[in-house]
């Protein structure tokens, strides 16, 4: 049967499973908008701003496993998105952005809000299309969202010319899986370098496990957990692998890297024998290169061909997909005790404790998070923007589940915060969301509360309000002589601005009070804002100055006061 | 580690914008590009582009498994370590007089080269062969004084029966 190109469109993505895409319309996808409602399955969530609608794709995706879907008209409706793509890109999250195109005659000829989108993100996308035929874009959206979500995932764009909008072809499904020569997923690891990691991992006496995000795309929580588990291995996560391993567990150490834990850091100091699973070697967790993990063989698994070897030496490769290749593993490593690392783990973390704050008046953020976890249980999924509140939540709330903490990583990406929390709670309307931002960064996306109220998604917003760009300001402190440049942040009346909004809110100030403001959100039907007035000067510590080996951290300087342990030793 | 040159070649779909991706990913990693040469392979729809770049072997493996994760790269090879055939093709203009014509050709007669045009104030000589080769030639005709050189780059092929032999992952 025939069909426009706009039918087709959405025909397609109902086949590959969308049910809701983040948008905002434009002149040359109004064939596509008018066609919409035919297709009432399928919710446009309108947004204020386009980078809204790529990273709200991309919260989506990292809280429900499937793809999300972005669109934005052409010329700056396209380069809105640019932020959003690159940020999944980075962090290898699977969005489908699609990009409306001046009609195919006018390309090349500087049109009105013509630009070329595929030329702009080629370095950011997976892979990219501009269709020039309507006949074209069933095979197209299938190719498309396979390439997004199998191997390592990452953002596919689709660019759509209007008149291919419009044109009618022939609609067909296109049959059978589909088949791309070259592009090749690696599944199960070299038999030959799994027999070398096994005889490693029996042989090593300090084997340590540093996991990575790569653990939650694979689905291999319950793996890793029974293989570090079985052969009594510790195990770090970095920031994007946060929730891939309960971090109540005692074989948990939390974060590595520039702010994470000191024993985190003290064992990979330490460890002869490092493996990494899933994660790919970012500076932030290496520090210093040279005097990472100085001690350690290191075995990497990885999906990824092109990230063995490309930042530390590797002693054995393993490409495959983490969940097979740890599944295979476990058959062939011995179980082991190492009682005396494991004890000498258990000393650094009474030597480092994370630090913790109840004592005192003022209003810490460690502390707000702790409530905060204290009220979830741990169970809400929590979503933050980028800078000091982020690694503030990742030390202190305790994740035990993949997919609950939501964060941009390898881009650190300011704004990302309200706009995923958006996606995430529409992907995941049965679970508490909770945004933790920081005044600055929630500025740079404060448009979307409109859209939490248009759309009615009952995010609960946490404002870790310091008045300054704080981890700008604390890098001024410690490393440029307390020389404040353009930190200092003046920022609205956040209760004010979501009262216009019709969002309810509270503003705390003092710590007797945070509790409450958090229950009451929760006990709030919708999206709720707390304005928590915190210490303005207050610093993420531990912290590896950059440059640094991460043996070298710099602890919290009032450790000694307030210190408890944060994780009951065994 | 010291640099060396190496030739890559990849296998890749013939779709819009290909090369552009390809070239894209070499300005990103920050590799000079000495040549790069194009054109159809055995296969229909796939064309066969011929890479010669300076580096470190780690850093060109780099580059090589990037390259070989774009969706439209089929296949690309490192054949540096293999036995290869290669070949450039130049074409010269070179200043030429009756007075100093057939010295000329006698030049290009020695590297096998061929004469493909005669004008009355210069000759065009167009040879085939590696890169020394043609730049043994050019080096002899310089003091005739060349009006202007095109070159193709290199193109390279494995020696026995296999495609694109060497490192594939």
């Amino acid at each position: 049967m025939k069909k426009t190109g706009a039918q087709i469109i959405c025909e397609s993505l109902i086949a590959e499973g969308v049910d809701v895409m983040f948008g905002f319309p434009g002149g040359v996808l109004l064939p596509f908008y008018d066609t919409l409602p035919q297709y009432p399955q399928l919710r446009h969530v309108l947004v204020r701003h386009e980078q809204g609608a790529a990273h709200a794709a991309d919260g989506y995706a990292r809280a429900t496993g499937k793809v999300g879907v972005c669109m934005a008209t052409s010329g700056p409706g396209a380069t809105n998105l640019v932020t959003g793509i690159a940020n999944a890109f980075m962090d290898s999250v699977p969005i489908i952005a699609l990009t409306g195109q001046v009609a195919t005659p006018f390309i090349g000829k500087d049109a009105f809000q013509e630009i070329d989108i595929t030329g702009i993100t080629l370095p950011i996308t997976k892979h990219s299309y501009q269709v020039t035929s309507t006949a074209d874009l069933a095979a197209v959206f299938k190719e498309a969202f396979y390439i997004a979500r199998t191997g390592r995932p990452g953002p596919v764009l689709i660019d759509l010319p209007r008149d291919v909008q419009l044109e009618q072809a022939e609609y067909v499904i296109p049959p059978g899986e589909v088949k791309l020569a070259g592009y090749k997923i690696p599944t199960r690891g070299h038999p030959t370098q799994l027999k070398n990691a096994a005889k490693l991992i029996n042989e090593s006496r300090r084997p340590l496990i540093i996991a990575g995000r790569g653990v939650i795309i694979s689905g291999a929580s319950a793996e890793l957990l029974k293989f570090a588990e079985s052969a009594q291995i510790p195990v770090i996560t970095t920031l994007l692998g946060i929730g891939c391993f309960p971090e109540d567990h005692v074989l948990s150490l939390g974060m590595a890297g520039m702010h994470g834990s000191g024993y985190a850091n003290k064992a990979i100091d330490s460890t002869d024998l490092l493996v990494a699973v899933g994660m790919r070697f970012d500076d932030r967790v290496t520090g210093k290169i040279s005097a990472f993990a100085p001690h350690a063989k290191i075995i990497h698994i990885d999906l990824d061909p092109a990230e063995i070897g490309k930042n530390v030496r590797v002693d054995v490769p393993i490409v495959g997909d983490v969940k097979p290749v740890l599944e295979a593993m476990l058959k062939i490593v011995d179980t082991r005790e190492h009682v005396d690392w494991l004890q000498q783990i258990d000393e650094w973390r009474k030597q480092y404790p994370m630090e913790d704050f109840r004592e005192g008046a003022q209003l810490l953020p460690q502390y707000i998070i702790h409530q905060l976890y204290e009220a979830t249980r741990g169970d809400a999924i929590v979503v933050t923007g980028v800078g000091q509140h982020q690694m503030w939540t990742a030390q202190h709330y305790i994740f035990h589940e993949p997919g609950s903490f939501i964060s941009s990583g390898g881009l650190g990406t300011m704004g990302f915060g309200l706009p995923a929390a958006m996606g995430a709670k529409v992907g995941r309307p049965d679970r508490t969301v909770w945004l933790v931002d920081g005044d600055g960064s929630f500025q740079m996306t404060i448009q979307e509360l409109a859209t939490l109220v248009q759309d009615n998604i009952a995010v609960k917003m946490a404002i870790l309000n310091n008045g300054y760009l704080g981890m700008v300001r604390q890098w001024q402190e410690l490393f440029y002589g307390k020389r404040y440049v353009a930190t200092p942040l003046s920022c609205p009346d956040f209760i004010k601005v979501a009262d216009a909004y019709c969002i309810a809110g509270a503003r705390v100030t003092r710590r007797e009070d945070v509790a409450g403001a958090i229950q009451q959100a929760m006990d709030h039907d919708g999206p709720f804002l707390i304005d928590f007035m915190v210490e303005p000067e207050e610093n993420v510590f531990p912290i590896v100055p950059p440059g640094a080996a991460n043996a070298d951290f710099i602890e919290h300087p009032k450790k000694e006061v307030t210190a408890w342990p944060r994780r009951s030793t065994p | 580690m010291a640099t060396t040159k190496h030739t890559l070649v990849a296998i890749v779909r013939d779709r819009p914008g290909v090369l552009n991706r390809m070239v894209s990913l070499f300005r990103r990693r920050g590799f000079n590009i000495d040549s790069i040469a194009v054109g159809h392979s055995e296969e229909p729809y796939l064309s066969r582009v011929t890479i010669v770049v300076n580096g470190t072997t780690a850093t060109v493996e780099q580059v090589r498994k990037q390259l070989d994760k774009l969706i439209d790269v089929v296949r690309v090879s490192d054949i540096s370590g293999d036995k290869i055939t290669v070949r450039e093709l130049a074409m010269v203009k070179v200043k030429a007089s009756s007075a100093n014509r057939s010295e000329i050709i006698e030049i290009a007669d020695i590297f096998r080269a061929n004469i493909v045009d005669v004008a009355s104030d210069s000759l065009t000589i167009e040879i085939t062969g590696d890169e020394d080769k043609i730049d043994s030639m050019l080096k002899l005709l310089r003091g005739f004084g060349i009006r202007e050189i095109a070159r193709t780059g290199r193109i390279a092929m494995v020696r026995g029966v296999l495609p694109a032999e060497g490192k594939t992952s």
